[in-house]
């Protein structure tokens, strides 16, 4: 048992040494403040189990029965006082704890905008089998398994999927949310350093779900505007037509950009998903019908 | 038309060597051990005594047999899944495309939790509540040996699934609209739900036949409040399998009805709606967690009461604190999807109301450490798994109160750190438990103890083995590792999850040395054997007859009038010199007759469910007309109950004093 302690310590450690990426390693205000509520509940907690832990095995190595120095109390079998500890002990670490879980769930919900004097860069999410794309209305470009966005800047998503669900998931900038077609759910991050970042869907979405990864590129405001500005002069556009190939299943895909997208394109996607099974069946063609 | 509807040759995967070599296997050990049954000629006796028997406790030895047979399929799958994720780092693809290994990890998932974790619950309750409670068999014992042969037709078609066709490849979830007909075509997602509904109906009958034989036909004299805490905790467990399974039972069906009918419950078109099926998923799915742990909670008193010679701390607290988590259990379903985006208002209280289950959880936890202290505590071996328990299931409770953060939720749900966590309490809390239990109970059932030192060296293979197999998990899933991933592009993972793999085989140890254990205790069975009943000097009514007990359980229903009935029973005998055991009057018993109505049903089921998942209609049909005459003869049959005389009783009862006297 005191072997078994010791291994538990050193992974323990070894845990926390270990984390230099992922969710321990925040590049933005929502996962940094995420991982906050992280350490405050576990710091919360680890504070009654460690000594709990101790006791059991202290108490259990005690009370041996071979130990003819500890007491036998057969009838030690109620105590109102202890009734009273042991009730109120988990009580109050679940009030601390339910007092952060219910403070966070409101200041972190998904939907609320991140307060900033910047103004938001908007991206529509739409999850594919099995690849991302990401649609820039306010630029009207689109990107296929690579989100760049500026640093510094509130990015406020919608998103949704073309089929089954999957989960946006970006670990070091903030949690990640379902993508269900025909509904729209929201979420809003930043990115407070440059660099590269990985993304991926969280929710198993059939047989290329391991490949449905992207990358996402937090680089510095004007890099952005030249990048938008490089992304609109090259690449195929995105209508109904291209949407509907781009749709077909498909795994392992390299990341590339759109140089325009049609208008209410996402809305179109969006209906798809709601429609009845009768007119699901007409294809995809023309943009006239999305822009309705 | 296609008299066998979609099953052709196709269906058998010729070309799939690992499957083929696991079915081959498989296929050899079946025929061996049907061959050599046959050929010594066993096939009447276990027809006779055990598979038409209605005995609860052979049919809990049964439901035991069923789950530690599937402990090793679910376990086969695991040692895949850890060596595969081992391997397939960077470019690597491993050695499971990604068609196998999905249909692995839905296999496990399902394996572990329907037919492994669930036989075993089921089997000790059936083994040990009549005999806590004082009585002669459940209420409906014909009614249980059906509910077992359902749950053996479930396990048996998802078994087949490896060889006949595919098993889903969904996640044991099978969330849709990947499980609708559009995204999985196959007969997987129908296997699962085939073999979930049959074991379901078998599941569901076990509630009913259980919340009535404990409300109803206790020994006389033992009041609610005089039960051992483990019936407490198994009426707790079956109300919830009595309110939830019919959940269960119903989202499947409307999944079925979308695969089978068209129908648009669940569909993304047509206004169907995939949220409800996860919300109605986990409206069962969560009370099945506690429908689990319950009863391993009881086992885990009983061990520490009788192994301290104290009565367990706290009981009236233990009852409370089982009933409170009995009726939490249905207030905390959305925590499993914090992530669909359901709003501030639901998530904060959804995740507080998940919090408040660790307060009767946490008094439970002291109440043990009370328990213990004033005691003379054994280290016996239910008492290692017990404190084995107690040590990693605090942890395991804390990361599911972690979980239970909405925020922190956010960032590790899907993750390897959930995987990590659910392992983390159904391990230790489950598997723990119901290996406690059968060691404690074992001799009860067999007349001999299992072997300690085999014991021993399987009790920290698994707990050692557990803790180098999962809490590098927790790393990765903090590293940003999602689950169910065939292969990965991040190079770091991979040395943790080369030591996740490494704790993996340190378990397989472990069963290894429980199946040694096994051997071993039966060849030594001479020197381990226990005349008395009562190797543990035990507290509860089971240990006051003989081990096995005879079908019949006790010749004169014992009275009781008190809590550990028998411990006091004990102390006043010693107390007043032990004036000899009373002389009975024994009268004749009556005690149902074995009825092959269960595994003739279950033969039927199976035939419906094969047919159904092929769409082999004709078949189909055929089982349901089967199954309703067997329910039909069944319900004419003429006698019965079989009559144990008085002089049989006599004579048995004599021949244990006779024993223990030696």
């Amino acid at each position: 048992m005191r072997y078994s302690l010791l291994i538990g310590v050193l992974i323990s450690a070894a845990t926390l040494s270990g984390c230099t990426e992922g969710v321990l390693d925040p590049k933005g205000p929502i996962a940094a403040a995420e991982r906050q509520i992280l350490f405050n509940s576990l710091g919360i907690m680890l504070a009654i189990v460690i000594p709990t832990i101790l006791a059991t095995l202290g108490v259990a190595y005690w009370f041996r029965s071979s130990n003819k120095r500890a007491r036998y109390l057969p009838d030690f079998t109620y105590s109102g006082r202890l009734e009273m500890l042991v009730w109120s002990i988990p009580i109050m670490t679940v009030l601390l704890v339910g007092g952060v879980a219910w403070v966070g769930s409101y200041e972190l919900d998904p939907p609320k905008a991140i307060a900033s004097a910047v103004k938001p860069v908007r991206v529509q999410i739409v999850s594919l089998d099995w690849k991302w794309l990401f649609i820039y209305p306010d630029e009207g470009i689109a990107s296929v398994n690579r989100l760049t966005v500026p640093v510094g800047t509130p990015i406020s998503f919608e998103l949704t999927s073309s089929g089954v669900m999957n989960s946006f998931f970006v670990p070091q900038l903030g949690g990640q949310i379902y993508t269900m077609a025909g509904m729209v759910t929201r979420l809003h991050l930043q990115a407070d350093y440059a660099g590269t970042y990985r993304g991926m869907s969280a929710n198993y979405s059939g047989a290329g779900f391991s490949d449905m990864v992207f990358s996402v590129d937090a680089v510095p405001a004007e890099r952005f505007a030249q990048w938008v500005a490089a992304t609109r002069t090259t690449g195929p556009a995105l209508d109904a037509q291209s949407y509907a190939s781009l749709a077909k299943p498909s795994q392992a895909i390299a990341p590339f950009t759109y140089r325009a997208v049609a208008p209410n394109l996402f809305n179109y996607i969006l209906s798809a998903g709601m429609r009845t099974a009768d007119t699901s069946q007409r294809p995809l063609t023309r943009v006239t019908e999305v822009e309705q | 038309m296609n008299l066998l509807g979609k099953l052709d040759w196709s269906a058998i995967p010729f070309d799939q060597p690992i499957i083929m070599g696991a079915a081959g296997v498989v296929a050899l050990g079946i025929v061996f051990v049907l061959g050599s049954v046959t050929l010594k000629g066993y096939v009447p006796y276990l027809w006779r005594e055990w598979i038409t028997s209605v005995d609860h406790k052979r049919i809990g030895v049964m439901y035991m047999v069923l789950a530690l047979l599937m402990l090793l399929r679910g376990f086969s799958d695991a040692i895949m899944m850890r060596a595969q994720q081992a391997v397939a780092a960077g470019g690597a693809q491993g050695y499971l495309p990604s068609e196998h290994f999905d249909q692995i990890f839905s296999a496990h998932g399902t394996i572990m939790i329907f037919f492994v974790a669930m036989p075993l619950v089921i089997g000790l309750m059936n083994f040990a509540v009549p005999l806590q409670l004082g009585i002669r068999d459940v209420a409906f014992p014909t009614l249980n040996s059906v509910s077992l042969w359902l749950t053996a037709s479930g396990i048996l078609l998802t078994n087949v699934s490896l060889v006949i066709g595919e098993f889903a490849r969904t996640g044991w979830v099978a969330y849709p609209p990947l499980s609708e007909l559009q995204f999985s075509p196959g007969v997987g997602v129908d296997y699962y739900l085939w073999a979930l509904q049959i074991s379901g109906i078998g599941t569901l009958l076990t509630g009913i036949n259980f919340v009535t034989t404990i409300l109803k036909t206790r020994a006389p004299g033992m009041s609610l409040m005089r039960m051992p805490v483990f019936c407490w905790t198994a009426l707790a467990s079956n109300l919830l399998i009595v309110a939830a399974f019919p959940v269960l039972t119903a989202t499947l069906a409307m999944l079925l009805l979308d695969r089978y009918l068209g129908f648009h419950f669940f569909s993304v078109d047509a206004g169907g709606n995939p949220m409800m099926y996860v919300n109605l998923f986990w409206v069962w799915g969560h009370p099945e967690v506690y429908i689990l742990v319950l009863p391993a909670f009881g086992i885990y008193s009983e061990v520490s009461a009788t192994f301290s010679g104290k009565p367990l701390f706290g009981y009236r607290s233990m009852v409370a604190a089982t009933m409170v988590i009995c009726v939490l259990a249905y207030t905390v379903w959305l925590h499993h999807f914090f992530t669909m985006g359901a709003g501030a208002n639901v998530n904060a209280f959804f995740g507080v109301a998940s919090m408040i289950i660790a307060v009767p959880t946490g008094v439970k936890i002291f109440n043990w450490l009370f328990t213990m202290y004033g005691g003379r505590v054994r280290f016996a071996l239910p008492v290692l798994w017990t404190i084995g328990f107690m040590v990693t299931f605090v942890l395991g409770g804390l990361t599911g109160v972690l979980l239970a953060v909405p925020p922190v939720d956010w960032q590790v749900h899907n993750s390897l750190f959930l995987v990590a966590h659910f392992h983390h309490v159904i391990i230790p809390g489950v598997v723990f438990g119901t290996f406690a239990g059968y060691v404690y109970w074992f001799p009860k059932a067999f007349g001999f103890k299992l072997d300690e030192r085999w014991g021993r060296r399987a009790f920290w293979c698994w707990f050692i083995g557990f803790h180098i197999a999962f809490r590098p998990l927790y790393v990765v899933g903090l590293m940003g590792m999602t689950r169910r991933l065939q292969h990965y592009d991040v190079l770091s993972w991979q040395p943790w999850l080369l030591v996740a793999a490494a704790g993996a085989v340190v378990i397989f140890a472990g069963v290894v040395c429980q199946i040694v254990q096994f051997v071993v205790s039966i060849r030594a069975r001479e020197e381990l054997r226990d005349v008395t009943g009562d190797p543990w000097n035990g507290r509860t009514l089971e240990w006051s007859t003989a081990s096995p007990p005879p079908a019949w359980n006790f010749a004169v229903l014992p009275r009781a009038a008190e809590r550990d009935s028998y411990w006091n029973r004990k102390l006043r005998a010693r107390a007043t010199e032990g004036v000899s055991a009373q002389t009975y009057q024994y009268e004749p018993i009556e005690i149902p007759k074995n009825s092959a109505i269960g595994v003739v049903n279950a033969f039927f089921a199976v035939m419906t469910g094969f047919a159904l998942i092929w769409h082999i209609w004709w078949m189909a049909g055929m089982g349901l007309v089967g199954a309703f005459v067997t329910l039909l003869a069944f319900a004419f049959r003429h006698d019965e109950e079989v009559e144990i005389s008085a002089e049989q009783i006599a004579q048995f009862e004599r021949r244990h004093q006779a024993e223990v006297a030696l």
